[in-house]
């Protein structure tokens, strides 16, 4: 994986050196065309201001703004086990030093990004429609996508990128909307007096190039986010050695119709599949942040004989008709064949239980609590609910609020800390003796408040925050 | 005198040399231990999460002791072996004996519907990945390791130190071997 990283660097020197300069040179024109002497270093000086800025902003707190605009909150493994194992299966598979953060999308339309400056410390964001339309296999796949551009340092490369684009447009249209109310007549009427001819020359140039540097940065901006798609996409395939997992779930994403509220320009790229143009097959390759969907579906599903980075490759050319190098020469050295492995247990879930998945996700994502009446109706109360018991809405009969989720709920929205699995305290587990077979509740060694449903039937249980195991005595 | 100090500053050199090859190999036994402690944490969860799956499933499949009994005597194997290789082959047991399971599992809808038994099978699921995807790393520690220990000039160290070749852990992926090679060129 290192080559892919250093061969990452090597093009992000090359992109700072084009869209750089570009910058240093818009900034130079601009000054020059106000003041002919001396004014073109000043706005050199302006525009690697503005540059510096932007970058600060992006680097401390671009991770935390894109989380909060696309409405993503954090969770607990009790809300999705399944989204939790998946997302530490594939930090083992990518070696990632630390378990990505992770975070539900209050949102039914399916889609995910992953953002974070280091690999010790990300997250990884998906949609409630997401976890309720894909099966494990796909999730995996999806999740294998966002881990590889978080392996492959695409979120650092990008955001660099992005904010070089945001200085050039932004420079670019404070001047040009300066123009625009400054009135043309009156200033070549002042400049032609003290500098003549040099000033008009220059504000021509420094027009042409307002008007031209936004777009040439947006199209290399956009063909080198197209390439680490692919890039993520090939990586995905060799983290599950599983590609028609990522296939499927492309498939289901592209077919769905629901809309990313949370999403508009500036965060389009960073999503699995472009939220803005997922409907637009027809969009010219040139302007678009993603390749073709269809394009990238087609190339997984050719890849039948191994999921390594040269199978990727070949696959490549062998479904655009064209030999152009989409994995960095470094990744193809590694020719250790990679077999595929088979599918999973995959139950294809009904519309209706997808729905109210869906709801009972995006109900828990938002803090509602869950309680089982006694008549087997599952009874949702919404995190402001401040009784101490509910009645159920079929058979009447009151249920008391546990304890332990008022101390949820008083707390919404704060993360309960909680141990990797698997690296649970160990000591011998304590014993609670239950009094009857309603709703109880007991405190953990830990303190925590657990719950006991009327149905536990079990002998023992795990606290969610600390995990060690209570013996249970009825 | 020249020539002394240049037999000395030779004799200096060849010393840190040496004492770098040494420090090297003790790194790689490291990070191979390293590794390993990583599949064992995953091989351990497992181990755990078994009695619960067959205390859950006991009351549904009456029907299919058997494959109960095998996954059962085949984790108590596994949980016995010594050596990485007696292990990665009692460990490849108990995973066909729990996907034989699984496979036999959907002839119960009622077993299927369990809450508790869903959560199990995924967190099996989820474990069983995470051995795999460990094994990978764990088996590329040990390539590059051997191949130190065999290769000059390191494996003179390596032969005075008493490093040893680790074992590779192979299981028995069945998956794996049968997945079809097919071209369509």
């Amino acid at each position: 994986m290192w080559e892919l990283i250093s061969a990452n660097r090597r093009k992000s020197f090359f992109l700072f050196v084009i869209m750089g300069s570009c910058l240093i040179l818009l900034g130079y024109f601009i000054g020059a065309a106000y003041a002919p002497r001396g004014g073109g270093f000043i706005g050199i000086g302006i525009a690697f201001f503005i540059w510096m800025i932007l970058s600060v902003i992006s680097y401390f707190s671009g991770d935390s703004i894109l989380l909060a605009v696309s409405g993503a909150r954090p969770v607990t493994p009790d809300v999705h086990q399944q989204l939790f194992n998946v997302v530490d299966e594939m930090k083992i598979a990518a070696g990632l030093p630390a378990m990505p953060k992770v975070y539900i999308i209050d949102s039914p339309a399916p889609n995910a990004f992953a953002t974070g400056r280091k690999p010790e410390n990300c997250a990884i964001a998906v949609t409630a429609g997401l976890l309720t339309r894909l099966n494990r296999d796909e999730l995996q796949g999806v999740v294998a996508h966002e881990t590889s551009h978080i392996m492959n340092r695409d979120i650092q490369f990008m955001t660099f990128a992005g904010v070089m684009l945001g200085s050039i447009v932004l420079i670019s249209q404070i001047f040009v909307r300066s123009l625009w109310f400054s009135g043309g007549g009156s200033r070549y009427r002042g400049r032609s007096k003290d500098s003549g001819q040099g000033a008009a020359i220059f504000m021509i140039i420094a027009i042409a190039f307002a008007i031209l540097a936004p777009i040439f940065a947006q199209l290399l901006y956009l063909a080198i986010s197209r390439r680490r798609e692919y890039l993520a996409d090939a990586s995905a395939a060799r983290l599950t050695r599983y590609p028609e997992g990522l296939a499927s779930a492309l498939e289901k994403i592209a077919k769905s119709p629901e809309k990313l509220e949370g999403a508009n320009d500036a965060t389009a790229g960073l999503y699995i599949i472009n939220p803005l143009q997922k409907n637009r097959a027809d969009l010219s390759a040139w302007t678009s942040t993603h390749p073709p969907i269809a394009e990238r579906i087609a190339i997984l599903r050719a890849l039948s004989q191994g999921a390594s980075l040269v199978d990727y490759q070949n696959a490549f050319n062998k479904i655009k008709g064209k030999k152009d190098a989409v994995i960095p020469d470094s990744g193809l050295k590694d020719a250790t064949p990679v077999p595929l492995r088979g599918a999973g247990a995959a139950a294809e879930k009904g519309a209706g239980a997808q729905k109210r998945e869906l709801g009972d996700l995006m109900r828990a994502v938002n803090g509602f609590l869950f309680l089982t009446c006694a008549c087997g109706l599952k009874i949702k109360v919404p995190p402001d609910f401040k009784k101490e018991s509910i009645a159920c809405p079929r058979c009447g009969r009151e249920n008391k609020i546990p304890s332990a989720e008022l101390a949820t709920l008083a707390g919404v929205g704060a993360i309960i800390s909680k141990d990797i699995p698997g690296m649970a305290p160990s000591g011998a587990p304590s014993t609670y003796k239950r009094k009857g077979t309603g709703w109880e509740t007991f405190n953990c060694t830990c303190g925590r408040p657990v719950q006991l449903s009327p149905q536990f039937q079990g002998k023992e249980i795990t606290c969610p925050s600390c995990g060690r195991k209570t013996l249970i005595q009825s | 005198m020249v020539t002394l100090v240049v037999v000395l500053a030779v004799i200096f050199i060849i010393i840190f040399y040496l004492i770098g090859l040494f420090n090297s190999l003790v790194r790689l036994r490291n990070q191979v231990k390293n590794a390993w402690s990583q599949i064992d944490v995953q091989l351990k969860r497992r181990h755990d999460l078994i009695p619960n799956l067959v205390e859950t499933a006991k009351g549904y499949v009456k029907h299919e002791r058997g494959t109960l009994e095998a996954i059962t005597e085949a984790r108590s194997r596994a949980m016995g072996a010594g050596s990485v290789g007696d292990k990665a082959k009692a460990e490849g047991a108990l995973t066909d004996a729990i996907s034989k399971f699984f496979v036999v599992v959907e002839n119960y809808p009622d077993l299927k519907a369990n809450q508790n038994f869903l959560a199990l099978q995924e967190e099996l699921t989820s474990t069983e990945n995470k051995i795999a995807f460990s094994r990978q790393a764990y088996n590329d520690q040990v390539l590059y390791f051997n191949n130190r220990i065999q290769m000059f000039p390191s494996n003179m160290i390596a032969g005075m130190f008493g490093f040893q070749q680790s074992e590779f852990f192979e299981l028995e992926d069945k998956a794996e071997r049968q997945a079809p090679k097919v071209d369509f060129n």
